[in-house]
């Protein structure tokens, strides 16, 4: 134990010293996470949208000024030709353009059919699905009240059944995005930054030759590792607690479930994230390579964390690839902990497979760390 | 210029002479692309739901067999209260439950109408709308289907072009984001490595008392490193077009400049973080932790800039790759000249001249 705590010690005296690195690890994810929790919002609520009138009739008049009226759409342009429509979709000043052709009225007045046409930038499906949606959605209201005054008019009813669909969206009623993501991205930040810290310490001492010098001490394999890993995941307790209190001061974040779960759960991911850093550590021969092999690991993890895309969507083969990657546990359990107010046996199973995994981990680095070569 | 040579060729020894590093920078960008080219995506599959049906009649069960035959949503049993399905939330092992109200199908039959709730788990907020998007396309094609025989005295019909993607594939947005990730960090990580190494070991020293001027030793490892940063973005555009299809409708020529003047850019910052700090460590932290997830979140790779506030907006003015992924998104899916995106252009060259500029300056300093 004793040896431990001085290695420690000398961890921390070689941070301190470094009159550079300590405001790097502790600035860089703060300013991020306060910058980023803001950028990362799936939410949209201007699309830009070119009109393109061709018919000049009060109905295509009522029907741009709805769709100006809706929280949805920015109009950017009206105007008569569809080439210039285009060009603005690209020069990238317009999202989506919809065209109302000429006759447009007459035809709905006469035999109740109407017809528009819309083009939509479609690189980002994800957007350009949700805009059709919009634009669908106030076309079909245009609709719909035109045909309830008619109907009032004529006095007819008609055979038309509705099913009336009401969502609600639990947990998060104000589809507010910090709530998910200022969770997410710390414990993105936190990883990187340990499994960074992690990575380059053995190696590092490996390129200088004071692995020499620690391999002809008494110490053994196990308080080695141990040394080099408390250290990081101290650091990483702190951070993560301040980045959750700056969350809660500055986002209002709603915290649900308990702070002991939070924190233990933290505690358990720490010890994988740094565990696979100091696996590379151990591996790797330079510190350059430990560095572009964890910053590969970094980012298949962020990508497929679920965090970005729902996990769903992968393929099996992915899905079962993805079990290796820790961030998919620990971002479920945090999306438990803060929204849904879980309990321990809700989210025992990836507390559990954490566990397993650190020990698994940790062991292999253990294994992997010659103190003779 | 003989000397110049030199240099090259010294720096091509370097990496050479440590093949183990030379394969993680070409590999690992194909293995990337290749996963996250079958991986990322925001469509949803296999979604689980759970029912609540409290009408069990002929018509919630059409309805319930129609969203179950589609791959969007898989059948996770029932729930008989709302205290079952908070329960069912919190485990996390549903994302939606479909609520039918009592009587549904007499309720349809006699006043025409009849409700259905979805409670969607909006703890992620985008999945969350996509399924709830989902379910209700599935539900008006069924409304459509049961009143084919009626004549509404008024519809419009919406006929939607697809523009650039039609068939609405993830890889268009990934491919350019993916590219402009590596790019950025592999060439700024791979030159600020390298000077801060030269540093650390003291070879600087001997580099600087040679008859090189600051310039040169800087132009050397920006020719090298620049030579393989092109094959890697050769390889990755190589790959989008032969296995995820993506087209390349501008010119190719254009495209691959802009490549070379982005992996300058990129090449150029790594130059100037490695004239600020003194270890190679810190520079790998700057360049990581510094830069991944700005490149990532603040480049429109992810998420929409138009959509973020106005703030956050100016900044993602001076991340590199925001410029760089409108320009390939430009030539590749939109086909347009370059007339389209010179301001970009002109961006990116600005940036590269200042990051040099910067870098030789504070060389200059160091000298003294």
């Amino acid at each position: 134990m004793q040896r431990i705590l001085y290695q420690i010690q000398k961890e921390f005296l070689q941070l301190k010293r470094d009159k550079q690195i300590l405001p790097m690890i502790i600035m860089i994810p703060i300013i991020q996470l306060v910058i980023l929790a803001n950028a990362a919002t799936f939410e949209i609520n201007e699309i830009q949208l070119s009109v393109v009138d061709l018919d000049r009739s009060p109905s295509s008049q009522q029907l741009i000024s709805k769709l100006a009226g809706s929280q949805f759409f920015t109009i950017v342009n009206r105007s008569f030709s569809s080439e210039k429509s285009r060009d603005l979709i690209l020069k990238g000043k317009a999202d989506a353009s919809l065209q109302i052709p000429a006759q447009f009225e007459s035809a709905l007045n006469r035999n109740g059919r109407g017809q528009v046409f819309m083009q939509i930038n479609a690189i980002n499906q994800n957007a350009a699905s949700l805009t059709q949606v919009y634009l669908n959605s106030v076309i079909n209201d245009f609709a719909g009240r035109k045909l309830s005054q008619k109907i009032k008019i004529q006095g007819q009813p008609i055979n038309y059944k509705n099913i009336n669909t009401h969502v609600s969206y639990w947990f998060n009623p104000e589809m507010n995005y910090k709530f998910y993501m200022v969770p997410g991205i710390l414990s993105i930040l936190v990883t990187i930054i340990g499994m960074f810290l992690t990575s380059m310490t053995i190696v590092k001492e490996k390129e200088v030759g004071t692995i020499e010098q620690v391999n002809v001490t008494p110490v053994k394999k196990v308080q080695f590792i141990s040394g080099k890993l408390i250290p990081v995941w101290i650091i990483g307790m702190l951070e993560m607690a301040f980045g959750l209190l700056l969350g809660k001061l500055l986002f209002n974040i709603p915290i649900a479930g308990s702070y002991f779960l939070i924190f233990l759960s933290v505690g358990i991911y720490l010890i994988v994230a740094l565990g696979f850093g100091l696996l590379i550590s151990t591996v790797a021969n330079t510190q350059q390579q430990a560095m572009f092999v964890s910053f590969f690991f970094m980012i298949v993890f962020i990508l497929m964390s679920g965090l970005f895309t729902p996990l769903e969507s992968m393929p099996i083969w992915a899905q079962k690839l993805d079990l290796i990657n820790p961030l998919i546990y620990f971002i479920r359990i945090m999306r438990m902990l803060f929204l849904k107010g879980s309990s321990i046996s809700d989210i025992h199973q990836p507390l559990l497979a954490l566990l397993i995994y650190g020990g698994f981990i940790l062991g292999l680095a253990n294994w992997r760390y010659r103190k003779t070569q | 210029m003989n000397l110049f040579k030199q240099l090259i060729k010294k720096e091509f020894y370097h990496i050479i002479r440590d093949p183990r590093t030379l394969l993680i920078i070409f590999i690992l960008p194909i293995i990337q692309i290749l996963l996250f080219g079958y991986v990322i995506t925001n469509e949803i599959k296999d979604t689980n739901v759970a029912i609540y049906d409290k009408s069990y009649d002929n018509v919630t069960r059409k309805i319930k067999s129609r969203i179950f035959a589609s791959e969007y949503f898989k059948y996770k049993g029932t729930v008989h209260n709302s205290q079952e399905i908070e329960e069912r939330f919190r485990k996390g092992d549903i994302k939606e439950v479909i609520v039918f109200e009592e009587n549904f199908a007499e309720k349809l039959q006699r006043e025409k109408q009849a409700d259905i709730q979805l409670i969607v788990d909006a703890s992620d907020p985008n999945t969350g709308k996509i399924i709830s998007n989902s379910t209700r396309a599935i539900l008006k094609k069924y409304i459509k289907d049961i009143n084919q025989q009626v004549h509404l005295p008024y519809t419009i019909q919406t006929i939607p072009a697809m523009l650039f993607n039609p068939e609405l594939k993830g890889a268009f947005m990934f491919v350019p984001g993916v590219m402009a990730l590596l790019l950025t960090l592999i060439s700024a990580l791979m030159t600020s490595i390298s000077l801060t190494r030269e540093k650390e070991m003291g070879t600087m020293e001997m580099l600087l008392v040679s008859p090189f001027r600051a310039g040169h030793i800087i132009a050397g490892k920006v020719v090298t490193y620049v030579i393989l940063s092109m094959i890697n973005a050769g390889g990755i555009l190589l790959l989008a077009n032969l296995v995820f299809d993506l087209p390349v409708n501008g010119s190719l020529v254009i495209l691959l400049l802009e490549c070379l003047l982005f992996v300058t850019t990129a090449l150029s910052l790594g130059i100037l973080i490695s004239t600020v700090t003194d270890s190679q460590m810190k520079a790998m932290m700057m360049s990581t932790v510094g830069l991944m997830m700005p490149t990532m979140l603040l480049s429109g790779f992810i998420f929409p800039i138009d959509n973020m506030p106005f703030t956050i907006q100016l900044i993602t003015n001076i991340v590199p790759a925001r410029w760089f992924i409108t320009i390939i998104k430009n030539i590749m899916f939109k086909g347009t000249g370059i007339q389209y995106f010179w301001k970009e252009t002109i961006i990116l060259l600005i940036m590269t001249t200042a990051f040099i500029s910067l870098s030789i300056h504070n060389f200059k300093d160091r000298l003294e």
